[in-house]
């Protein structure tokens, strides 16, 4: 597009209006704001649940169960599962299987003392080999047989006794927290883990809620889903555990999306118009310079793309601080239910390039579809009336 | 008195209504004269008698109802808009009467406006906008914005732009309307130079008998129609 208008004409023009273009460009970034903090939340959640699963372990519900919660695979299930021959093999010779159940406690938050929901993960001796993930930041891993547990960075910071060295009290028994584990902001930072044995006998649970296996070979997938999904005995469902994760994201990703995305376009529309309303008292305020220019030999298209750059800038002037105000958002960690598994998750803002170009290609949209109308009637002014405008 | 040969300007059967409020509105009847090149001519006339709207046509930001309005040899009454916009940037420098500098551009860059629609590479610009700004005696203004200056210097700043392009005429509507006696002087002066010493054709609409002297002749204008027994 050749403007010829210098651009220095179009953003001086801008600066000398300073406040009207402080709080137009103001509406906008809160905009902007509002759009790329529900786009973070989303991806911040998403990244959280799908970075909780691995793309090479494959998870093992009962059909149709959706979470682990609902789940139940018995023992004798487990055993041939386990048994698999696409299942890997860890160094010591043992399969690389963990047979998990879930329970939900209630705990006390330090922060306002109101109880939620907390998962607690029973899980094999390679539950922790299987997520690489996980490591243990402080203490030590729990003892299998014992009542000590290990609680995820988030849990310890946000639970009463959940810190290392505390005591939780939960089925009838005491258990002490004797690590913390950093999983990386997956889910797993929002779970307390102990022996799964233990867990089973302290809840009377004769029940396993899943199976998590680390495959050979990724592509030995789909003939052990095939033969356990048509093993008569079995009544599972086989899932790669990325894809198990992103699914349980959807739900409360898909809400966070609508409702954010209704809010944006709501808040753009009162933006749009604050723009049209700048830019049109632009166009009036500057009637004899466009009436000029014109005079001077500078074409109509010309006047059209001055004034439609000129909203542009407004937009990614409005664009650019939304998004600083919004990454700031980053320092923050949310938790909220997950209504999949019925606990809380812990999860922050998540900022990436996709966010950052979608934001601002909503904010160029809105200054463009702000400062179209206004800039149509600059580029459609008639040059001797305008002339007279002084 | 130069010679004027060759007419510049042919205007023949001139006419121009306007439609207000339902009413047509006739401002230029039959208009026929003609302005020689390197003419300096004066258009004066009550209000509302057409002057203006006589050089808005001859400037080509307007167009007539019939009749027809060469320039330069060139019928300008039948040309597109776009096909107008370029004519005017190569043909036409415009002198208003309160500037109509762009406010947010230094000097410089207001008599650099019009050559941002040629193919003159930056080094050149900038030499013909020193040029000019030093011809109207504003060297040491470049930098300022119109605010900073006074209606006089303004005006200065407006005639380097409209004679930057080097264009075949030079329109000027009530130039000094807005000026003291000693900066109007400034500013007739300046437009007799750029008549005498570039050769500039120079049509002029003003109220002021005064500054029509500056003039080599003077056209009356009576409701639309030029008065003759007033030449």
């Amino acid at each position: 597009m050749y403007i010829s208008i210098p651009l220095s004409y179009i953003w001086r023009n801008l600066i000398a209006r300073k406040l009207t273009t402080l709080l137009t460009a103001g509406g906008m970034a809160l905009v902007v704001f509002v759009f790329a903090t529900v786009l973070m939340l989303e991806e911040g959640l998403r990244k959280t649940l799908v970075e909780t699963g691995s793309p090479d372990n494959v998870i093992i519900t009962r059909r149709s169960a959706g979470t682990e919660v609902q789940s139940v695979v018995d023992r004798d299930q487990a055993a041939i599962v386990e048994n698999q021959p696409e299942v890997a093999y860890s160094t010591n010779g043992l399969r690389l299987a963990s047979k998990e159940t879930i329970v939900l406690i209630s705990l006390a938050k330090r922060s306002s003392d109101k109880a939620s929901n907390v998962l607690i993960r029973g899980v094999g001796q390679k539950g922790i080999e299987l997520r690489p993930q996980v490591e243990i930041v402080e203490g030590r891993m729990f003892r299998p047989g014992s009542t000590e547990i290990i609680a995820g960075k988030s849990v310890a910071e946000r639970y009463y006794g959940a810190g290392i060295g505390e005591t939780l009290r939960f089925g009838q028994r005491e258990w002490t927290v004797v690590g913390i584990m950093d999983a990386g902001k997956t889910g797993f930072d929002s779970e307390i883990w102990g022996d799964v044995d233990q867990l089973m006998q302290t809840f009377r649970r004769p029940v396993y809620s899943s199976v998590i296996l680390k495959l050979n070979d990724p592509a030995a997938f789909s003939a052990l889903k095939t033969r356990i999904e048509t093993d008569p005995r079995l009544t599972l469902e086989v899932k790669l555990e990325s894809v198990f994760y992103a699914e349980q994201s959807q739900l409360l990703a898909n809400f966070i999306r609508y409702l954010g995305m209704m809010l944006s376009i709501i808040f753009s529309i009162g933006a749009i118009i604050g723009a049209m309303i700048t830019m049109y008292a632009s166009v009036a305020n500057r009637a004899t310079e466009i009436g000029t220019m014109r005079a001077l030999g500078f074409r109509r298209n010309n006047i059209l793309s001055a004034f439609l750059l000129e909203a542009l800038m407004l937009g990614a002037a409005g664009g650019v601080v939304g998004l600083v105000l919004a990454s700031f958002m980053q320092f923050f960690t949310i938790s909220t239910m997950n209504w999949q598994s019925f606990s809380e998750l812990a999860f922050s803002f998540t900022l990436n390039i996709a966010i950052i170009t979608k934001s601002l290609a909503f904010a160029l949209i809105m200054g463009g579809v702000g400062g179209f109308l206004p800039a149509a009637r600059a580029a459609g002014l008639n040059i001797v009336d305008s002339l007279r405008a002084v | 008195m130069e010679d004027f040969t060759e007419p510049i300007v042919q205007i023949r059967q001139l006419t121009k209504s306007y439609r207000r409020g339902g009413q047509i509105i006739s401002v230029l009847t039959n208009i026929s004269f003609d302005i020689n090149s390197g003419e300096f001519i004066a258009l004066m006339g009550p209000s509302g008698s057409g002057k203006s709207t006589l050089l808005n046509l001859i400037a080509g930001i307007d167009k007539p109802d019939s009749g027809s309005l060469k320039v330069n040899g060139r019928d300008i009454a039948t040309l597109s808009e776009a096909d107008l916009a370029d004519w005017r940037a190569a043909n036409v420098g415009f002198i208003f009467q309160f500037y109509n500098l762009m406010p947010v551009l230094t000097a410089f860059e207001n008599v650099e406006l019009p050559l941002l629609l040629t193919r003159l590479s930056r080094d050149q610009r900038q030499e013909r906008v020193e040029l000019a700004l030093s011809m109207v005696g504003l060297t040491d203004r470049v930098e300022h914005y119109p605010s900073e200056l006074s209606g006089g210097q303004q005006q200065r700043v407006a005639i380097a732009r409209a004679f930057i392009t080097d264009p075949v005429i030079l329109v000027a509507d009530e130039p000094t309307g807005d000026l003291d006696r000693a900066s109007a002087d400034d500013i007739l002066a300046m437009l007799q130079r750029l008549n005498r010493e570039m050769g500039k054709t120079i049509i002029m609409v003003t109220h002021d008998p005064y500054a029509a002297k500056s003039a080599h002749s003077i056209r009356h204008l009576e409701k639309g129609e030029l008065d003759v027994t007033n030449q």
